[in-house]
Formats: C-alpha cells, sequence, structure tokens
C-alpha cells in the first residue's frame, strides 16, 4: 500500500464519514503503539551490550543501581582492544577470510548463474535443484566429516579452511538469487549483445552484471553475512589465537576459565558487529529485495 | 551493403513441429523487403535465422554472397532492430549506439562521429546522455535505429519494432523509418504483422502463412492481383469479402456469376476467357469493399447493379461501411457518407467487377 | 510459394547440409561446453564439500571410536539406547517447533503491523525490526547470556523491582529450554516478518476491495484472501525457518553448551561435543547424520512448493 493511497483513502473518508475516519485512525496509533513494544522488546540486548560496554570492570562487579544504566561511562573497553594485538588479528582474520569468501563466492556463483538461467546444457537443470538442496545443507550436518577432511588437508588451525570451506554456504543461495536475477533479463539484450559483436563473457561483463547489479548486491551481502558471523567451523577447526576470527577469538579470549571481562566482551560484540550493521544500514533495501525474490520467485 | 538469399530454408523445432517449411526467398541489395502474416506464420523465425539467433534446420542463408549458416551473429555484419528494442539499461544513449564499434575495437574519434551522425539523422542528439529509463517509447525506438545505423552492417533487421508503440506514435516512426532508408539505402528485411505497416514501408511484401511464403509481390501487386485467398483477405482494410458463387452461362454468350437465385452478376467480357474454364463449378467470389459502392447512374463497363438489405451503418466521416447479410455471410461495403442507408432498408449499390476476384474453394488459389 | 525468383539448387544443397550438420552440432556443442565449464568451480565446490563429507559421514558413522574397525550400525544403536541422547532428540524437536511456531506467529504479526503504516515509514520501522537478525547470532548470544548471569542478571534486577525473587535462568533444565527458545524467536522473527510483508505486499488491493464490497470483515478478509493468497510463501519460509532452527548450534553452545544436565543439547552441540570435544569422530557424526531424516523431510516439501509454484507463476 503505498502512502498516496492511504492518503487518498482517509481524505475520501473524511468526507463520507467521520467514525470511519476516527477507526482508521485508531488502527494506524494502535499499529504505531505496537510496533514500539516490539521494537523496545527488540533491541533490548543491542541497548545492553551498549551499556555494558561503557561500563569498567569495576562498576559491573560492584553493581549499584539499575545494570541497565551506566553511571561513569567510560571508553576504557574499546580502548583496550583497539590495542590488544589479539583482537587485532581476529579482527584482521576475519576480514581477510571475509573478503576471499566473498570473492570466490561470488565469482563461482555468478558464472554458475550465467551458464544455468542461459546456455542450457546436459544435466543443468539438474544441477540448479542440486544447487538448491545444497542450500538447505546446514552446516552442523557435515562438521564431523568435514573435520576429518581439513585435516586430511593439513589446514586444521589455520584460518584459510574456512575460506574454502564458507563457499560451500554462500555459494548455493547465491547462486539460486543470481539465476533469478539473470533470468528476468529479456533474452532480446542477450541477443542485441550477440549481434553487436560480443561473447558470452563480455556479454555477462558488460551487460548480465551492469543489469543484475541489485541481485550482485544482494548476493554479496549475503556472502558477507555468512562468512562474518559464521561460529560453528571456526569453533571446531581453530584453536590458536593467530589463527581465530572475531566470532570465536572473543569468546575463547575474553573468558578465562570462569572470569568473564563483560565490558570487554560486550564491546568486542558492538566492533565486531558494526560491519554488519553499517552494510545494512545503507544496503538493506537490495539485501531484502533479493532474500525476498528468492523465496517469492522460486 | 549486400543481397540476401534464403534458399530452401527450413527451420524444426524439437518435437518435430516446423516453424518454416522450406521457403526461398531473394533480396536485392537496397531492398526494403517486409515479411508479413499472421502470428506464428514464421516470419520472425526467418529473420532470427537470418540474424543467426536462430539454427537453419536445412536449407541456406546467403548474405552479400557467403553462406552464413555457420557464421556466428557477430560476423555476419547485419544489425538489428527489436520489439523490445532492447536497449542496455545500464549505458546511457551513446554508450548503447557505441557498444557494437566498441566491442570491434573502433578508434575513439571514428565511434564519435558515427554516432553524432545517426544522432543527427534520427534527431536524438540531445538524448545521448540519457538512459534509456529516461526516454519515451518512440525515443528508444530511435535509439535502437541509431544502434543499427552507426555499425553500417550489410543487412537491416526489424523484429515487429513498432508493435510497443500507440497508433499515433506507430505511424509517425513508419514514415521515419522509411525516410532512413532513404537517406541509407541497406538492405533491409522487417518483420510485421500489421499489413498496412507492410504495404506502406515495402519495396516487395512477402506474405507467409503456416511456414511457407504465401506471394511475394509489391504492395501493388499484392493489392490488385492476390495469388491467394489468404493473401486476398490479409492485404487490405476492412478485409476482402469473400462470397460462396457459381459459375454459369450469361447474356450475350458470356458467364455470369451467380451468388444468389436474385443475385446473378455479368462478368465482364475481358474475363471470360479466364474463366470459361470453371463454368458450372462451384467458387468463390472476392471483391473489396471499396469496390461495392452506392449506385450510380452513369456506371462504366463491369459495373453492376445489386440490391442488399442493410444490417449495420458505421459512419467513418469521409466514408460510410455498411454491412450486410448474404444468405448468412456477412459483406461489407464502402459507400459515400452522403447516401442514405438505414438498417432494415434495401440499398441499391454498384459492384465493380473489374476488381472481382474468383478462387478455388478447397484451396483458396486465385484463378 | 507464387514467387518464380528462386534458384533451384537442390542436390548441391542436400550434399552441402551433410557436412553443416556437423558444423552445427559443433556449433551447439561449443555453447553447451562454455556453459558447463562455467558451472565447474561450482561442481567442484558441492562435490568436494558438501557431497563427498556426507558420504564419507556415513562411512565414518560406521567405525569405532578409535575408527580401526568396522562396527555397522552399532553407534546408531548406542545412541538411541542413551537418556541423554533421547533427551537431545526431545530438545531438538521442542526447540524448533516451538520456536518456528512463535517466530510465524511473530513475524506474521509484525507484517501486518508493518502493512498498516504509511509505506515511506515502514523503512524506520523495518531497519530497527531488523537489528536483531543483522548481528551475528553468536555475538548477540553473548549479550543474552550476560542478561541471563546468574549474580548480574538484569532481568533478575527488573523483576526484583516488582518484588519477585530471582529465577536461575540457567541453571534450571525446564527454564533453560525456554532461554534457548527464547533467544532463537528473538533472532528469527524478523526474517519471517520481512518475507511475509512482502508477501502481503503482493496481494493486489482489488481482492481486498472485492472481498468488502462482497462483504467480509476483516477476519474474514484474513482468512479467505491474505493467507490463501500467502500460503506458499508461510509454507516455504516455515520449512527453511525449520532446517535452520533444528540443525542451531550457536545459541545452544553459548548459552548452556547443553546443561544442565544435558537438558538443552540439540543435535548439533551433542555431536560437537561427542565428536570434537570427547574425539569421538564416529559418535559424533551417527550423532549428526539423525539430522538427515527431518532435513530431508522438510526439503522435499521445500522443493515440491518451490516447484509448484513456479508452474504457477510460468502458467
Amino acid at each position: 500500500m503505498s502512502a498516496s493511497v492511504t492518503e487518498r483513502r482517509v481524505a475520501v473518508a473524511a468526507q463520507r464519514k467521520n467514525s470511519l475516519h476516527r477507526q482508521r485512525m485508531w488502527a494506524l496509533w494502535g499499529s504505531y503503539i505496537a510496533l514500539g513494544v516490539f521494537v523496545v522488546m527488540f533491541l533490548v540486548p543491542p541497548f545492553y551490550t551498549l551499556m555494558t560496554s561503557l561500563k569498567s570492570s569495576a562498576e559491573i562487579s560492584a553493581q549499584v543501581g539499575s545494570p541497565w544504566l551506566v553511571k561513569h561511562p567510560s571508553l576504557e573497553n574499546f580502548w583496550y582492544l583497539i590495542t590488544y594485538p589479539n583482537f587485532q588479528r581476529y579482527y584482521l582474520n576475519s576480514v581477510i577470510v571475509t573478503i576471499l569468501t566473498v570473492a570466490v563466492s561470488m565469482v563461482i556463483s555468478v558464472l554458475a548463474a550465467f551458464s544455468l538461467s542461459r546456455m542450457g546444457f546436459w544435466g543443468s537443470q539438474t544441477l540448479s535443484t542440486g544447487v538448491f538442496l545444497t542450500y538447505l545443507v546446514p552446516p552442523s550436518l557435515l562438521f564431523i566429516p568435514l573435520f576429518q577432511i581439513i585435516g586430511q588437508l593439513g589446514l586444521i588451525n589455520n584460518f584459510w579452511c574456512l575460506v574454502i570451506l564458507y563457499p560451500t554456504l554462500a555459494v548455493p543461495f547465491c547462486t539460486w538469487i543470481m539465476i533469478g536475477y539473470f533470468s528476468s533479463i529479456p533474452r532480446e539484450l542477450d541477443e542485441a549483445a550477440l549481434i553487436d559483436g560480443a561473447g558470452y563473457l563480455q556479454m555477462l561483463w558488460k551487460i548480465f552484471i551492469p543489469v543484475a547489479m541489485p541481485g550482485i548486491i544482494a548476493a554479496t551481502i549475503f556472502a558477507f553475512t555468512v562468512s562474518w558471523g559464521a561460529f560453528l567451523y571456526p569453533l571446531a577447526y581453530l584453536y590458536t589465537s593467530n589463527q581465530m576470527v572475531l566470532t570465536v577469538g572473543i569468546i575463547s579470549d575474553l573468558i578465562r576459565g570462569d572470569v568473564f571481562q563483560w565490558g570487554k566482551i560486550m564491546a568486542a560484540c558492538l566492533l565486531a558487529s558494526l560491519p554488519p550493521i553499517v552494510i545494512y544500514a545503507f544496503l538493506m533495501d537490495y539485501y531484502v529485495a533479493g532474500l525476498t525474490a528468492g523465496a517469492t520467485k522460486g | 551493403m549486400a543481397e540476401v538469399s534464403v534458399r530452401k530454408v527450413v527451420k524444426e523445432y524439437e518435437g518435430g513441429v516446423q516453424a518454416v517449411k522450406g521457403i526461398d526467398l531473394d533480396i536485392a541489395d537496397h531492398e526494403f523487403v517486409v515479411l508479413v502474416g499472421p502470428s506464428g506464420c514464421g516470419k520472425s523465425t526467418t529473420l532470427r535465422m537470418i540474424a543467426g539467433l536462430e539454427e537453419i534446420t536445412s536449407g541456406e542463408i546467403w548474405i552479400g554472397g557467403d553462406v552464413v549458416n555457420d557464421v556466428p551473429p557477430r560476423d555476419r555484419d547485419i544489425a538489428m532492430v527489436f520489439q523490445n528494442y532492447a536497449l542496455y539499461p545500464h549505458m546511457s544513449v551513446f554508450d548503447n549506439m557505441a557498444f557494437g564499434l566498441k566491442l570491434r575495437k573502433f578508434p575513439k574519434d571514428e565511434i564519435k562521429r558515427r554516432v553524432d551522425d545517426a544522432a543527427r539523422i534520427l534527431d536524438i542528439v540531445p538524448l545521448l546522455d540519457r538512459k534509456p529509463r529516461a526516454l519515451s517509447g518512440g525515443q528508444r525506438q530511435r535509439v535502437a535505429m541509431g544502434r543499427a545505423i552507426v555499425r553500417n552492417p550489410k543487412v537491416f533487421l526489424f523484429d515487429e519494432p513498432l508493435s510497443n508503440l500507440d497508433a499515433k506514435l506507430r505511424v509517425q516512426m513508419r514514415t521515419e523509418i522509411k525516410k532512413v532508408h532513404q537517406t541509407i539505402p541497406t538492405t533491409t528485411v522487417y518483420v510485421t504483422h500489421d499489413q498496412i505497416e507492410a504495404m506502406t514501408l515495402a519495396d516487395r511484401v512477402v506474405v507467409m502463412n503456416g511456414g511457407v511464403i504465401e506471394q511475394v509481390g509489391t504492395p501493388q501487386e499484392l493489392y490488385h492481383n492476390p495469388a491467394s485467398r489468404f493473401v486476398a483477405g490479409f492485404i487490405g482494410s476492412p478485409a476482402m469479402n469473400f462470397l460462396p458463387c457459381r459459375i454459369q452461362d450469361g447474356a450475350n454468350g458470356g458467364l455470369a456469376v451467380r451468388v444468389t437465385d436474385s443475385i446473378i452478376v455479368p462478368i465482364p467480357p475481358a474475363r471470360v476467357d479466364r474463366y470459361g474454364a470453371y463454368k458450372g463449378k462451384e467458387m468463390v467470389l472476392g471483391i473489396r469493399p471499396e469496390h461495392l459502392f452506392e449506385h450510380r447512374d452513369h456506371g462504366k463497363p463491369g459495373w453492376t447493379r445489386v440490391d442488399l438489405p442493410v444490417d449495420v451503418v458505421e459512419p467513418m466521416g469521409m466514408e460510410t461501411m455498411v454491412h450486410f447479410f448474404v444468405e448468412g455471410t456477412p459483406v461489407c461495403a464502402r459507400i459515400d457518407p452522403a447516401t442514405h442507408a438505414a438498417p432494415g432498408e434495401m440499398l441499391p449499390l454498384t459492384a465493380d467487377l473489374n476488381q472481382m476476384h474468383l478462387m478455388l474453394p478447397d484451396t483458396g488459389r486465385v484463378v | 510459394m507464387a514467387d518464380g525468383t528462386s534458384v533451384p539448387i537442390g542436390g548441391l544443397a542436400s550434399a552441402k547440409s551433410a557436412g553443416r550438420k556437423t558444423a552445427m552440432q559443433k556449433f551447439a556443442q561449443r555453447r553447451s561446453t562454455t556453459g558447463f565449464l562455467l558451472c565447474l568451480p561450482l561442481i567442484l565446490l558441492v562435490a568436494c564439500f558438501v557431497v563427498y563429507p556426507a558420504f564419507y559421514a556415513i562411512y565414518l558413522s560406521m567405525l569405532n571410536k578409535k575408527m580401526t574397525a568396522f562396527v555397522g550400525l552399532g553407534n546408531f544403536q548406542f545412541l538411541l539406547k542413551r537418556h541423554t541422547f533421547q533427551l537431545v532428540i526431545f530438545q531438538s524437536c521442542l526447540f524448533a517447533i516451538t520456536a518456528v511456531v512463535l517466530k510465524a506467529l511473530l513475524g506474521f504479526t509484525l507484517a501486518h503491523l508493518m502493512h498498516n503504516i504509511p509505506g515511506k515509514n515502514q523503512k524506520i520501522w523495518r531497519g530497527l525490526l531488523l537489528v536483531p537478525w543483522v548481528i551475528p547470532l553468536a555475538l548477540s548470544t553473548l549479550t543474552w547470556w550476560w542478561m541471563f548471569d546468574p549474580s548480574y542478571s538484569a532481568f533478575n534486577w527488573v523483576l526484583n523491582q516488582f518484588g519477585f525473587a530471582n529465577v536461575p535462568w540457567l541453571g534450571v533444565g525446564w527454564i533453560a529450554r525456554f532461554c534457548t527458545i527464547a533467544v532463537n524467536v528473538w533472532y528469527g522473527t524478523p526474517f519471517f516478518m520481512i518475507m511475509y510483508l512482502a508477501a502481503l505486499k503482493s496481494v493486489p488491493e482489488q481482492l481486498y476491495e472485492a472481498s468488502a464490497i462482497d462483504g467480509a470483515n476483516a477476519v474474514q478478509k484474513l482468512f479467505f484472501v491474505t493467507l490463501p493468497m500467502m500460503r506458499n510463501i508461510i509454507s516455504i519460509t516455515v520449512l527453511f525457518s525449520l532446517i535452520t532452527t533444528f540443525a542451531d548450534f550457536d545459541i545452544v553452545r553459548i548459552l548452556t553448551a547443553g546443561g544442565p544436565q544435558d537438558m538443552t543439547h540439540v543435535f548439533a552441540t551433542y555431536a560437537f561435543q561427542v565428536g570434537i570435544q570427547s574425539g569421538d569422530i564416529p559418535l559424533g557424526a551417527a550423532d549428526s547424520l539423525f539430522m538427515f531424516p527431518i532435513l530431508a523431510f522438510a526439503a522435499f516439501f521445500v522443493l515440491r512448493g518451490v516447484t509448484k509454484r513456479t508452474k504457477e507463476i510460468a502458467a
């Protein structure tokens, strides 16, 4: 429902009958209030993360009054983390792994999607279905045999194993999204390009990728999300701090036995959540469009 | 620029459906040929085979003296304008037109010169920096043509280029296309389902139906001497009237056409020899609405008076269409608007039998 | 063909066409070869790191702990007899079903509320409501853990303010189970919301207008227009979510690590504990494989729904 439709409706209702108008206003305000309640509930944990991250260790352990508020805000936790070599290492590892994963995943899935949407070959239909089925395989199903396989490859406790494994989680869905976007490009466009003298790769590079940019962005965000937030694989396959990525690094480094440095943990969570939050803030529309298109187009 | 030849070309899709059933066609250099026919007649498939977008099942296609069956589209030196324009949405108008030249590694200044020339011819110079989505339908159509012109190809191919435009713009762009062809007389193959478009644009029209060519000829030939009932009915608007009839002896040793017991019209003496062999046979009489008009006192040879009961009257301004039923067969006449005609009344008409056509009821062949 | 301009070329054409067939086949072949090559990285990736491990898992699950002897289905039998594993099955199903139902209901409510408000405001509200889903789950679960902390729980402080006693959030089995579900619902509801919102927007406005003229009230509109139109997307989203929730690892691992008394273990965390931490790879593999039937079941229905949908769109 677009804004103009609502406004027009409201205007018409006002002319016709005042009570109808009032009823609609109540529905609107009721929706806002209910949504407000949900937003507050949903934002409690992030809010608490922020509050705790601003507290010193002393303030946390000697809690007086409400834990929801911070009395002496300080950035010491953040400063500690930024200057802490291990944390820098985790961040850097996460960035390296994510960039490589996204690059590898996008190359694989864009090539495959182009082929599957335009150049039918023997078994391509089966392959499309297979790709979709692969998307339904969760990481927790195969992490035990993969542990053995990674071990045989000599990549245990080496973050390069993540660069190999994360694409298995990202590529199927990225390919699926890209098939949807590529299929929506009219065939005349390829034909025009063929007549203009483009080869298949030129067609992909100069026509398909630019035209399907929204899909590329959505798929890239998906690959980024998978790679940045994955927890099971790094937890199972990495055990020294020079190889760890953020998700496991924070837990294993800042929790020593039963000593919890909550202020620092929460600050680390915030710093680690920053890249996804920034990316989503700017590109949410593309991602949501890509996700819902993937599901509704099928 | 080059001539195009289509030799015994067959297109069979998987499952054995034949879209094109062995057609032969020769197109001269500089000629503007229009393929016309109802949807599914194979005209678009033929065009796409010339373009190299569809593989040829059997037969040969020649462009400029070479067999191009195995030549990919980009090496056939052709340009094509698509129904939905197929402009690259992410490129400016300039880049759209320059794309083919860039891929062929033309020098920058040469590209610019060619695009500017084409833009001037098509009157789209102010649009060069815009993206396709900021253009109107007619402007997009011009850009699509510009993309074809800049390449200076051997052959232009148009695939229903005006179908997506509204009626008024279609007429305007039609003139535009004709003007461009007069300026740049490149061999052109143009596909449309609109017979008016075909008649107005073509040097020669190719009428296709059911995967075969029904007739090839200039617009005048097709109009005056259709080879088959299909062509006779397809060309001309409103469509030709078809009446079942029988040829019988007429007055003075001539022949007559008997349509009903009350409608028996003499065949003009010039045609008696031609139709003599069909005496006593069931035939179909074809006569265009414009050759069936209000009765005039001073007739010409071959004009015959016919009286019919009026069913519906449609005034169009410069003419009036009147519809009748003759033994259940609808008949349309085109009369002067000044003539009085009212539903239910008998209207005296003149049939110009110099313009009559007679065809076989089974094959539809015009005799 | 009344066209007299064609030149007879009979014999020549047939002789040439025999030679050409192969050239044409070659052309078609080149195209599909290119297509196959472009798919090759994908095929290799999936074959090496999805298909092969899946079969390897079956092989592994039939070995003894030291991986020196073949024990057939012994590991599966052993697991099924074990009380802890029975708890795992129960908790996995409870966790997945409860969480998915709650997410679906809440997501549907939220989508409707969002659909009620004007479009230009939706973007901001949507952004705020999507925050739980944007933060990496492992990290936000840490915050929940901290909020459930036995001595410093922020929730307990609120309860105390209203005169209630402390709740041992993660210390008592059923409460801990509730907590894991709550975190999953908090994390997953936004996904349902955006899916449903997209579906709601795709229902043509005229249908509502037509049903209003036919005399339908709000509830009837919901049951006779909205839900039937959204049926496909609802079922696909639910099945998707069922798979991911059933296979969840992060929440349980961080929040409770399976405790107290193994009451919150799900398949994934138990497999991790047995296979990676205790080093019994075959038993861990066997444990993971128990997920397969339900995943296959859900996948079958998702796929069926998707193909049916695709056909409907194509029709």
